[in-house]
């Protein structure tokens, strides 16, 4: 199940409101994730990583660029097309004892073999009593690329949130990706991580302290990417930039929107979204999955258990990939998939402007 | 051999007395798991599927232990968390035997790959059925284990049934050995029901993976002679007629040269055993197991707080959350919950 992912020139942006100033570095999230893996191997030989296409190709998106050279095809693995055969490698290498980073080419080649993922990873520790951990880092990329059709395209965020005994995030940012995918590869639990094709190639701003060999952000809580008082706003991974250019075109019509980026759909931090809405009053969640059981539906449901339902002036409003297979052509794309207008139009749906 | 068989009438006879949600036998397979038990070194790693009770007990698992983990008791390595005869040991490098079949499989080579990077001169074998053998994670184990030199030993036990489905209709091909020829690694059929067949195959198996670095395949024809598990009635399905002229059935001709049958004789015959013998250790293997049954049966229910315990490593708010409103509840209606003592509400 090989996929010719047609990359088109994702543009090298710089994070909204800000351009690159001399002094200030700048990442993009490819390079983040290359060298957060890079470090962490050098510094537990333990840690290893399997997948097609990762060594001598480096890697299908170049996420594993120059592993091999460094660390050799003992710890850089090319496997045969079997996600069933190397996931399960993984998982028992994992019990054994090593630190496996199992990359899936994207998330919907992981249908292929979760039950690895969910049966024999996300359930083993409970299973086990406590006896066998699992501390595996399954990656790659999620949802929609650009022009990849239905079998390539589909977000496995709400699949894997749903499952006990699974961390799973879902990156936007350099600092992000950096921290997260070192965060999840020292976790001892079995992490699940969505990284996104378009994400790779944008570069963003980085502080010196996300430099350091033991940067890490801590998994289970969000990050307030821009604050804001009408209206919260709450993604993850791509969504997150839509959300902030939705948040500029809505400041231009004198509604301020605080977007948070979840960076972790499980553990959900459903604390921080609480705080947020009860400040703003009005919640518009986005997401590139389809809306069935979704995360706007698991965020929908944070809302109204909680003390923070009192303070809603409006409806939890959800704005989500639309509930088909993603069609091919490009103008169908854009349609099937949310867009900054349909995030204008939420929040005006939740301000009663429309 | 005899341990497990009379442990297993035991606990099948357990289940249908409503002592047991649920058994699995071993009956006539016991030559595979103690035959290719006693030809590993003790951390070799072990990935069973579920009739390889003979493997475990060789590795030094007790009756004690399967017996508290049939009855899911406060002894119970896992907490209560598992079906009956889902046993394992990680310290005794005994897998957990796990519901999703064939899955042992690929997992297998991750801990042969495992101990092939930090050169521990080990092995894994795994076993599965001829049935267990159809699911796509055994061919994509098999090849992935020859690309990459996975020191593991596949047994393959073809025992004729999976559940009620017969070989006839589980494959067309000459049995299992030919998909190890088709990806390209040392393969060997063997009489299963020949403990000392199957001893020896593993031996030159366990050779080949540790010394040269590869994987290699032993089918076992060997036959179920019981049922599948106590959930499924097996005379509505077992083919009726003996393969030979004698037998009454096709259970009877398998029953008369089973791997205890075959091996007691064979001993008898060179003056190393008895029928007495025989006899006297069934009396003592049968009065053990009923022991750790009653035992075990009286051993208190694991404590209410490991529903929420080994999810994660470090339990996540929300758990912790569910848990200390259950303490409260339990606190305050302790006089409606007799089985949850007062020292098990404190330590949650």
């Amino acid at each position: 199940m090989l996929s010719r992912a047609v990359t088109r020139a994702a543009a090298q942006r710089a994070p909204l409101g800000a351009r690159a100033m001399s002094g200030v570095t700048q990442m993009t999230v490819r390079d983040a994730l290359n060298g957060a893996m890079r470090e962490e191997m050098q510094r537990d030989e333990n840690i290893f990583v399997m997948g097609e296409e990762v060594a001598q190709y480096q890697g299908a998106y170049k996420i594993t660029k120059g592993l091999l050279e460094e660390f050799g095809s003992k710890r850089v693995v090319d496997t045969p097309i079997t996600e069933a055969g190397f996931t399960g490698i993984c998982t028992g290498a994992a019990y054994a004892g090593l630190r496996p980073i199992c990359e899936f080419m994207t998330f919907n080649f992981s249908m292929q073999a979760i039950d690895h993922v969910i049966n024999s990873a996300a359930k083993m520790y409970y299973m086990s009593g406590a006896q066998i951990k699992v501390p595996i880092v399954f990656r790659g990329p999620n949802g929609a690329a650009a022009g990849v059709g239905a079998q390539h395209s589909q977000c496995f965020a709400a699949w894997y949130a749903h499952c006990p005994g699974l961390k799973v995030i879902a990156p936007y940012s350099a600092e992000d990706a950096r921290g997260l995918l070192k965060a999840a590869i020292r976790d001892d639990n079995p992490v699940v991580f969505l990284e996104n094709e378009i994400l790779y190639g944008m570069s963003f701003d980085i502080g010196p302290e996300v430099l350091d060999k033991d940067f890490t952000v801590p998994i289970g809580e969000c990050k307030i990417e821009r604050a804001g008082s009408d209206v919260t706003l709450v993604s993850y991974s791509r969504g997150v930039h839509t959300c902030l250019q939705a948040a500029e075109e809505l400041a231009k019509m004198g509604v301020e929107a605080e977007v948070i980026n979840l960076r972790s759909v499980r553990p959900l931090d459903r604390l921080t979204i609480i705080e947020s809405v009860k400040k703003t009053n009005r919640l518009v969640t986005v997401e590139e999955g389809w809306p069935a059981c979704g995360i706007g539906a698991e965020l929908g449901a944070c809302i109204y258990e909680s003390e923070a339902f009192d303070y809603l002036d409006a409806p939890v409003e959800r704005v989500t990939g639309a509930d088909i297979p993603m069609p091919y052509a490009s103008n169908l794309e854009i349609d099937a998939l949310p867009q900054i207008n349909n995030i204008i139009t939420g929040v005006q749906k939740v301000c009663y402007r429309l | 051999m005899v341990k497990v068989s009379e442990f297993d009438k035991v606990f099948n006879e357990a289940q249908r007395q409503g002592r047991l949600s649920f058994y699995f036998t071993n009956r006539g397979e016991e030559a595979c798991s103690v035959g290719s038990g006693a030809a590993l070194r003790d951390d070799d790693w072990v990935w069973p599927q579920y009739r390889e009770l003979g493997a475990t007990f060789w590795r030094g698992y007790t009756i004690e232990e399967a017996a508290n983990q049939c009855c899911h008791n406060e002894l119970d390595a896992t907490k209560g968390r598992q079906l009956p005869m889902h046993i394992g040991s990680p310290e005794k490098h005994l897998m957990y035997v796990k519901s999703n079949l064939g899955q042992q499989v690929p997992a297998a080579n991750g801990a042969a790959y495992a101990m092939k990077l930090q050169r521990k001169g080990r092995c894994s074998i795994t076993y599965f059925g001829e049935g267990c053998a159809s699911e796509g994670d055994i061919p994509s184990a098999l090849n992935i284990a020859s690309v990459h030199g996975c020191p593991t030993i596949f047994f393959c036990r073809n025992n004729g049934y999976a559940i009620s489905t017969h070989t006839d209709d589980q494959y067309k091909s000459d049995g299992i050995a030919p998909r190890g020829v088709a990806f390209g690694m040392p393969t060997i059929r063997v009489d299963g029901n020949d403990l000392l067949a199957v001893y020896a195959a593993t031996r030159a198996a366990r050779r080949i993976a540790v010394e040269e670095g590869k994987p290699a395949l032993i089918e076992a024809m060997t036959y179920r002679i019981g049922a599948h598990s106590t959930s499924d009635d097996d005379s509505k399905y077992r083919r009726a007629d003996s393969p030979e002229e004698g037998y009454d059935s096709e259970r009877a001709y398998w029953d008369a040269r089973s791997p205890i049958v075959r091996f007691g004789r064979f001993l008898e015959a060179r003056g190393l055993w008895t029928a007495e013998e025989e006899t006297a250790l069934r009396k003592t293997e049968r009065a053990a197991s009923i022991k750790a049954l009653n035992d075990a049966e009286k051993r208190a229910q694991p404590h209410v707080k490991h529903l929420f315990t080994d999810v994660l490593d470090e339990p996540p708010w929300m758990l912790r959350q569910q848990q200390a409103d259950l303490k409260a509840h339990l606190a305050k209606y302790s006089e409606h919950y007799a089985e949850v003592t007062a020292e098990q509400i404190e330590s949650m």
